[in-house]
């Protein structure tokens, strides 16, 4: 499984009030919560998203509250990937519970530049940078993630029966 | 090696003699906690998982409490799916308007989370169960979900960041001025991934409600849970409160800790969080005049009965500033009658005051008391973010509820010691 896409830069501390205010919050639909996605931050921004563009941010990316509204979102908008220096810690669980990739790559943060095109290799975990012709390692998942991944979410994972 | 506090919580429920900082453990749940906003989606994910009964109808709990009342009618139909459920699958720990408050000051009040829990909730501020010395934190609607359906949740073992209180707080400083000050030091993700455990003899110079704002604000640190001990003041807590058994763990002596840090109370001053992050903090003492337009008190960080009588010490035979919106709202309907019972209410109200039912309204820009373009607040509330209160370009300070009611009574942020020498 692969990703390819231009990519939209962020930086540090992205709270989860940015990426989809509170004021949206009585709707979980990810169309309708996709148009106001990062809205406070750059109003165009929903718009000018292609299908399959990666979100590349700083570090902590998520924090804030536990709305899995701001993962969905970002899926919903047609985002393939967040690739991050690192993440707080329940927008790491809910991405991987409701299928959205993200990879943690302190030098691919650092390095890739807003408008790089670029591509992911979920296997090896290789970020590939086309623009620039470098390649970047990403942390790999462990293997108790990789199961919930492999059964599609959690929805999957406890549906198959969990860890029994 | 030993455990932390938090791991030997999380070892009970796995059933195991010890689990070490990194093991991926799935625990058993004591409660598990939605709200208006949290618990539809986790509904729907629920029933995608095939749940059809919840794995126990007393350790479930629902609160609407975001958007409720009902601000309108999307926020109408959220609360009803919620209902609905809590409903047709016969949930103890169902709270309607009447009985409500803000989850995080009415599950400890209730007296269904308690000292030894493994608690998880789809909000982010459940790690305030951590006061009472349970292992609580907040997790998103599908995590909820598959809580709901099996009893358990998987997590990480969290490694720690063991912070030591001693000596006394200066007369203002509260809870909320020590969280903000951790905060401002060790920063937003400063304790990302871990638990922070506090101990020392100073603990023993904090009030339960103290202990209840600062674990709530373990989360602005990026932090798994905060965690205090079990002492006297906890077990008369949950003696007046609790409803269940409960059990008390402490550290084993040779517990393997990231980082100590010492910490003496006298020292920390009232302190404030600038826009937009909650780590952005200055001592009163360095503050400039800053102008403002509206003072919120109240939430689940400082909405119970100690603040409002803080707040009310402070407005007591004073007036708010002309053209200052004070906005007070007690946390749960218990706080709310208390408050009246002491005549807080009468205080707030001549002081110009305005008290709201029991809401996390302003708190999340969600109703009573949006703030416009260019609005400044100074606020109890735990975070500062863009947007948070309201407009995109309104600011919100974060204080404690002595520091905001000053500010109330002066239109800019104020020293509460100032006002004493009146
Ligand atoms: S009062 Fe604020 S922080 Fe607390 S639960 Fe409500 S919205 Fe969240």
């Amino acid at each position: 499984m692969n990703s390819h896409g231009k990519v939209i830069k962020f930086g540090d501390n992205i709270d989860t009030d940015l990426i989809i205010a509170a004021r949206y919050l009585s709707t979980a639909d990810p169309n309708q919560l996709a148009q106001h996605l990062m809205e406070d931050l750059d109003a165009g921004i929903s718009k000018n998203i292609e299908k399959g563009d990666i979100f590349v941010a700083g570090k902590n990316f998520g924090c804030g509250s536990s709305r899995e509204h701001a993962p969905i979102a970002i899926k919903g908008a047609g985002i393939s990937c967040v690739i991050a220096e690192n993440f707080a810690r329940i927008f790491y669980r809910n991405a991987f519970n409701i299928g959205l990739p993200i990879i943690e790559s302190a030098e691919a943060s650092m390095d890739i530049k807003d408008g790089d095109e670029i591509t992911i290799d979920y296997e090896t975990g290789e970020i590939e940078n086309n623009t620039t012709g470098k390649k970047y390692k990403g942390e790999a998942y462990p293997s108790f993630i990789r199961r919930i991944i492999e059964s599609g979410g959690l929805v999957g994972y406890v549906k198959s029966g969990g860890a029994e | 090696m030993g455990m932390t506090m938090t791991q030997k919580i999380m070892a009970a429920h796995v059933g195991k003699e010890s689990v070490t900082a990194g093991d991926f453990i799935e625990a058993n749940l004591d409660m598990v906690l939605g709200n208006d906003i949290t618990a539809p989606p986790a509904i729907i994910e629920f029933e995608k998982m095939g749940g059809k009964r919840v794995f126990d109808k007393n350790k479930v709990a629902l609160v609407p409490d975001h958007f409720a009342p009902n601000k309108d009618i999307k926020a109408a139909q959220q609360c009803k799916i919620m209902r609905e459920f809590a409903h047709g699958q016969d949930i103890t720990n169902y709270f309607e308007i009447g009985e409500m408050g803000i989850e995080h000051a009415l599950l400890p009040e209730k007296g269904i989370v308690v000292a030894g829990d493994v608690i998880i909730g789809a909000d982010s501020h459940t790690c305030t169960y951590g006061a009472l010395g349970a292992f609580s934190t907040g997790v998103g609607s599908t995590d909820m979900a598959a809580g709901m359906v099996t009893g358990k949740a998987w997590f990480k073992v969290p490694s720690a960041i063991s912070f030591v209180l001693y000596n006394k707080p200066q007369e203002w400083v509260t809870g909320k001025d020590i969280i903000l000050h951790i905060i401002g030091m060790i920063g937003v993700d400063g304790a990302r991934y871990k638990s922070m455990e506090y101990s020392g003899e100073g603990v023993g110079h904090l009030c339960m409600d103290d202990r209840f704002t600062m674990a709530n604000m373990a989360i602005e640190a990026g932090a798994k849970n905060g965690i205090f001990p079990v002492d006297h003041l906890t077990e008369d807590y949950l003696k007046e409160h609790g409803k269940r058994e409960w059990s008390s763990y402490s550290p084993d002596e040779d517990a393997d800790y990231d980082q100590v840090i010492e910490i003496d109370l006298s020292q920390i001053r009232p302190t404030v969080s600038f826009p937009h992050s909650p780590d952005n903090t200055y001592k009163i003492d360095d503050i400039a005049k800053i102008s403002i337009d509206q003072v919120v008190i109240g939430s689940c960080t400082n909405g119970r009965i100690e603040d409002m009588r803080i707040a009310a010490r402070v407005l007591k035979g004073r007036k708010v500033a002309k053209g200052i919106r004070t906005i007070i709202f007690p946390a749960t309907q218990s706080i709310y009658l208390q408050a009246i019972k002491e005549g807080l209410i009468e205080i707030f109200i001549e002081a110009g005051a305005i008290v709201s039912t029991p809401t996390c309204g302003p708190c999340l820009g969600g109703h009573m008391g949006i703030l416009a373009e260019g609005e400044k607040a100074v606020s109890t509330t735990n975070r500062n973010f863009v947007g948070r209160m309201g407009h995109h370009t309104s600011e919100v300070y974060l204080a404690s509820p002595a520091v905001a009611a000053a500010s109330a009574v002066s239109g800019f942020i104020e020293n509460p010691e100032n006002l004493e020498v009146m």
